[in-house]
């Protein structure tokens, strides 16, 4: 089995998903594809590409449905990818040392020269993260986009995940969510950002922040719940007919 | 945790910093229509990732899944590689290849003779083209008055109620302002349209306190989801909701009076004399101007007149003893009639009278109540100083969904009538008009192709498409009848400024109102998701005259740079490249990319060599005009004008002094925008830029453009619009009057007969509700349920199912049904079920939802195949779990036994728009012991030759990563 870092450096760089904004365009998923089927994890490959039963390896996926709050019936669109959790099971699990988590920043990675492609670590994802490339017989899973946060061939402004950089509607945010004063700790605290399922007590890194409460009643944004009328068309007309407007 | 069991060993060595380009070079996504900025890294001469451009003002360094998967577009093996002659029947996909040379030739012969004989004979229809000026100019320049794009399809009815109301519409014409509007209203919005500006501007909008967006739309998907409030109005009763609106406005006295006497005809008299020939239209002075009744003096003065204070109701005797009333008070007597009242429409639309009552209450509330102001000092055309501009921030934006009805321009006008009551068109935190628009309410070119225009080898004396003012710019003959093959222009839909792409076949195939020689298409999938009643067109297209053995429609060219359905049933392909491949220039002739702070446009430059026999055609259309002489293309002695192709072009064509298809840049030394004379390094420039041109109009110029005069002077000079003069917004339309008082037996250009009560009925010169035809005309009981369509965020069309990625996100579709009115049905989640309306029947499996309007079923657009084309697998997921609603979608409007007239198309009677939403339906849960496939099934589509064979595994990237080499040649390591 495989260590986690005995000495972290508090570093937890990931991701925090704004579920109020993402309209579910898939952009990042595919943006991510794109990015990495040329990366790290090179090649992301598409069994059956134009066939019958086309499956790829996706680092990224978005789910989509229905979720029953009483009288609303809401519509959510879920991205996930791996949230590079504290307590990594993927990374124990692991029985070559391929799985393995980054002391420097919490990214949690697979070395594929080392990967057996036994499946081991997707069994002890609670999260259903990885994704098994059946072709290259290894497995595969969000790298945080480790090719392009550090890299120096890039401008500053662009060594931001794939997923993070294409996100039309800004609803996905990168940073350290181990630095309380960073923006994304401090977006997580001012939105009641959590953890998914923190019940099975991973500690994933990534952060979803819930839906804003939707303003459905008048009062909501200060607005009267109807408009008082001013009279019937022929007091209204007479009205107007007495009024000066000027231009 | 588990303890340390595998020894320590060399950690992976990860290189954080590797090359990412050889090169990077910017251009113009064409995934879809929105025209996005992008940055294409390449290495190894292949395209290795595709980004968003920062500085881009379409997209601001995002992009959506369409333009994250060029790269599987570029590498699709379902493109075109050399030019086709069909040798075996149409449909059959038989064809041999041809070199470039025998293919021009034998177009060039095929159009010749057309041109030397009758013009009309070529059908000239291009599908979601972006390089319409070029191609309108073309048809313009052989001669021929059938040309259009594809927006007869589209969304016609948004466009030309725009431009017929305030001078300008939604996407390309302007933009909430997203920055500072605190309440938007989205309706029936198709999801794949404008989508990177929307979703920034969403993400913007719910990012800031304070605001709300209300989404009005039958199904909840994207958009909807994130909505503050869904309302899931029935379709095809926007227009009635909106009306409505616009009732509790007007009864609670919350109406912007000042903004509607400056801005809009309001106060513009108009001639109340029923039975008269004048009656309706305004009341002018001897010089043709418009008056108004001043209060102040109690006289009429010029509508102009900005010292009046104008009457906005009331009844005015002119000396010549006609009576006249302002605009408002017809506004106000229609609206505030009783049938509008929200308890009267809220049943029809599916909504309680109190949403309608509560979102009335919330639009003046912000409108009103929470006015903002921009301190910056504007002036305005008659030379009024201002020290800010005030701002209503209330802003809406609609587009198919509201547009793809037969009532569709009435409530498109209604929407923006709306906007207008509210004050809230064009200032800050409304709507805003994007330049080149506004534009003259509507802007003054008329459609060229009157009898007489088209003459044996000439050119036609203008546009094909414009827009008309009165029945004498209809393209009828003397007795009314259409003049194109369309039918475009003509008494069925006068105002059809996009011309009706999905009746071309149709009315081909019959010879009405004439037979054509050659059909000659630009990538519209008209053999399939592109047309109503699929089938019936492909069997028009096969279809033969049984006594001389010849096709119906007997020549069809088709260019596409794929495999679609429609390149099986052409006689001869021409094979475009692919948007990485070519020139292309995204113009202010055109729909060009601008912000409403400033105008700008775009190139696309070619990033890669193709590796096929294929060549863009733009560059393939300039080289048959100068084959056939077409004048502006040829030489005096007859060498062509543009031996560069596309690019030569975008250069040095001028349509006016100084004005080219690209407004950056211009003149000799490159100093001049706008208006300038060629500049020959023009292209260089716009490549230095990143691909585009943008110029920001400074802070005084931003708002209320209609009547800004420092702006109405620039927008002149630059070449936008033709004069300084204020653009009014015309709530009140004189232009749909005259064809009304034409259908009441006024004025010699009459309509025929059959067509006048229908003329009658639905020009009415203010916004009016009716039921969509195809709902009053069929059994209701019969088909109790409408059936739409959405489009996902991540496909285009057709165009994502080569995609090798888009493709896994939406391999098939269903169709989504309310789980109420499933289980009324005895329909449970994943039945196949038969959907029949009056046209025809499908089957299709069905996903249970909540969220949708009861009433309604809908799918994703597009998602269906037919089996085999697009390089797919025959038996792939797309032909059979995939399936169109257009198979149930007749182009003919329902035959009725109590009504015996004129076969009209299933449009917009106004405009031609396509009634893609007016369907009804029935479903039935299909026999147990039915096959689990879509129906109707096609025999597949043969490839057609010279198609790459596709990969069975795609592993597109691997050369970029040495890692991954030893995997190479499709060897797995197990």
């Amino acid at each position: 089995m495989t260590s986690l870092p005995a000495f972290p450096s508090g570093r937890r760089l990931g991701l925090v998903i704004d579920l109020d904004i993402c309209v579910g365009c898939h952009a990042c998923a595919v943006h991510c594809k794109e990015w990495n089927t040329g990366g790290h994890p090179a090649p992301l490959t598409d069994r059956d590409a134009y066939g019958t039963d086309p499956v790829g390896v996706w680092l990224n996926r978005i789910h989509t449905f229905e979720a029953d709050e009483g009288d609303d019936v809401r519509t959510i669109h879920f991205p996930k990818s791996c949230l590079h959790c504290e307590n990594a099971e993927c990374v124990t699990v692991c029985p070559t040392g391929a799985s393995y988590k980054r002391e420097q920043d919490g990214v949690v990675l697979v070395n594929e020269d080392w990967c057996i492609g036994c499946k081991l670590c997707s069994w002890a994802c609670p999260y259903g993260a990885r994704e098994y490339d059946e072709t290259e017989g290894v497995m595969k899973k969000c790298t945080l986009c480790i090719d392009r946060i550090y890299n120096e061939n890039m401008p500053e402004v662009d060594r931001v995940p794939a997923c993070v950089l294409t996100c039309p509607a800004g609803a996905r945010h990168f940073g350290d969510l181990g630095d309380p004063r960073s923006a994304v700790s401090r977006l997580v605290a001012a939105r009641g950002g959590h953890d998914l399922m923190p019940e099975l007590g991973y500690k994933p890194t990534n952060k979803y922040l819930p839906p804003r409460p939707r303003k459905t009643r008048a009062r909501d944004i200060g607005a009267p719940r109807r408009l008082v009328p001013a009279g019937n068309a022929e007091r209204l007309l007479a009205k107007w007919m007495d009024r000066i407007f000027t231009r | 945790m588990a303890a340390r069991f595998w020894p320590t060993r060399a950690r992976e060595v990860v290189d954080t910093s590797p090359k990412v380009a050889d090169e990077i070079k910017y251009s113009t996504c064409y995934m879809c229509a929105c025209r996005c900025g992008i940055k294409v890294y390449l290495r190894d001469g292949k395209v290795r990732y595709i980004q968003g451009n920062r500085d881009h003002p379409t997209n601001k360094g995002v992009l959506c899944a369409k333009g994250s998967a060029g790269i599987m577009t570029q590498y699709s093996p379902a493109r075109l590689t050399q030019p086709l002659l069909r040798v075996g029947e149409r449909g059959e996909g038989k064809f041999k290849p041809i070199s470039w040379d025998e293919a021009l030739q034998l177009a060039a012969e095929w159009l010749g003779d057309i041109r030397e004989t009758d013009p009309r004979k070529l059908a000239f229809f291009t599908g979601r083209d972006q390089s319409q000026s070029l191609t309108g100019w073309w048809a313009s320049q052989f001669g021929t008055p059938n040309y259009a794009a594809h927006g007869g399809f589209c969304s016609v009815n948004m466009a030309a109620a725009g431009l017929y109301s305030i001078g300008g519409s939604f996407w390309e014409f302007g933009e909430p302002d997203w920055e500072r509007t605190k309440y938007f209203m989205m309706f029936g919005v198709a999801e794949d349209h404008d989508s990177n500006p929307i979703k920034m501007g969403l993400g913007k909008l719910k990012g800031r306190a304070g605001t709300k967006f209300v989404s009005v739309n039958p199904v909840k998907t994207g958009y909807s989801a994130i909505a503050d409030e869904w309302i899931g109005i029935r379709p095809g009763t926007d227009g009635l909701f909106v009306m409505a609106l616009i009732h509790e406005l007007l009864r609670a006295d919350s109406i912007d009076f000042e903004y509607l006497a400056r801005y809009t005809n309001a106060p513009w008299l108009v001639i109340h004399d029923p039975g008269a020939s004048d009656h309706g239209l305004f009341l002018r002075d001897e010089s043709g101007n418009p008056l108004i009744w001043d209060t102040s003096e109690g006289a009429f003065t010029d509508a102009l007149d900005m010292e009046a204070t104008p009457a906005m109701v009331g009844e005015y005797k002119a000396p010549d003893g006609r009576t006249a009333v302002p605009v408002f008070q017809l506004i106000a007597a229609r609206y505030l009639k009783p049938e509008y009242a929200p308890d009267k429409v809220a049943a029809t639309c599916g909504l309680g009278a109190a949403t309608i009552r509560r979102v009335a209450a919330e639009l003046a509330h912000v409108a009103f109540g929470e006015q903002i102001e921009i301190p910056v000092a504007w002036t305005d055309w008659a030379g009024r100083h201002h020290d800010s501009f005030v701002g209503r921030p209330v802003a809406m934006h609609a587009m198919r969904g509201i547009a793809a009805h037969t009532n569709g321009f009435h409530t498109c006008r209604a929407i923006h009538l709306l906007q207008v009551l509210l004050g809230s068109v064009e200032c800050p935190g409304g709507f805003r008009f994007k330049p080149p628009f506004p534009r003259p309410v509507p802007p003054p070119q008329k459609p060229a192709g009157k009898a007489g225009e088209v003459r044996p080898g000439e050119r036609l004396p203008g546009p094909p498409l414009g827009f008309p003012t009165e029945p004498a710019d209809l393209l009828v003959d003397d007795d009314g009848a259409p003049l194109r093959i369309d039918k475009a222009y003509s008494w069925e839909n006068p105002l059809s400024s996009h011309g009706l792409m999905h009746m071309v076949i149709t009315n081909a195939w019959k010879g009405d109102p004439y037979p054509i020689d050659t059909l000659f298409m630009y990538m519209g999938n008209m053999a399939w998701n592109s047309t109503m009643n699929t089938k019936g067109v492909i069997d028009m297209l096969r279809d033969k005259d049984p006594t001389t053995g010849a096709h119906k429609i007997p020549r069809f060219i088709y260019v596409d740079a794929y495999e679609s359905e429609t390149v099986a049933f052409a006689d001869l392909v021409l094979p475009d490249t692919t948007y990485l491949e070519r020139w292309d220039c995204i113009s202010l002739l055109d729909r060009p990319i601008c912000e409403a702070d400033g105008p700008a446009d775009a190139i696309r430059q070619p990033i890669l060599e193709p590796d096929r026999d294929v060549r863009p055609f733009q560059t393939v259309l300039l080289d048959l005009g100068a084959r056939l002489g077409l004048p502006g293309m040829v030489e005096d002695n007859g060498d062509p004008k543009y031996p560069g192709g596309y690019p030569d072009y975008i250069v040095n064509h001028q349509r006016g002094p100084g004005i080219g298809p690209l407004a950056g840049w211009r003149g000799a030394d490159g100093a001049h925008h706008g208006r300038g004379g060629v500049n020959p390094d023009q292209l260089k420039r716009y490549i230095d830029n990143q691909c585009f041109w943008s110029y920001h109009l400074p802070e005084s110029h931003r708002f209320y453009k209609f009547a800004n005069g420092p702006y109405l002077e620039w927008a002149a000079d630059f070449g936008l619009i033709g004069s300084v003069e204020p653009i009014i917004m015309q709530l009140y339309s004189e232009p749909i009057q005259t064809f009304r008082l034409a259908a009441e037996g006024h004025g010699d250009r009459q309509p025929p007969e059959a067509h006048r009560e229908r003329i009658r009925t639905y020009f009415d010169p203010l916004p009016v509700w009716y039921m969509p035809f195809e709902e009053s005309d069929v059994d209701r009981d019969a088909y109790p349920l409408h059936a739409i369509t959405q489009r996902p965020m991540q496909m285009y069309h057709s165009w994502g199912s080569h995609n090798a990625w888009l493709r896994q996100i939406n391999t098939s579709n269903r169709l989504h049904m309310h789980r109420a009115t499933a289980s009324k049905l005895g329909i449970a989640d994943d039945d196949w079920v038969w959907v029949e309306s009056h046209h025809g029947r499908i089957k299709a499996q069905v996903r249970l939802v909540a969220g949708v309007n009861p009433q309604t079923v809908w799918t994703w657009n597009a998602i269906g195949k037919r089996s085999g084309a697009w390089a797919l697998d025959p038996k792939a997921p797309e032909s059979q779990q995939g399936f169109l609603l257009n198979h149930l979608i007749s182009e003919l409007l329902p035959k009725r036994k109590d009504r015996d007239g004129p076969e009209y198309s299933n449009s917009d009677p106004v405009t031609g728009q396509a009634a893609w939403y007016d369907l009804r339906v029935r479903v039935t849960k299909a026999a147990p012991n039915e096959e689990t496939v879509t129906f109707p099934q096609f025999d597949p589509q043969a490839r057609p030759p010279g198609g790459e064979a596709p990969p069975r595994h795609s592993r597109f990237g691997h050369f970029f990563n040495p890692k991954s080499w030893h995997r190479d040649n499709g060897r797995t390591r197990r």
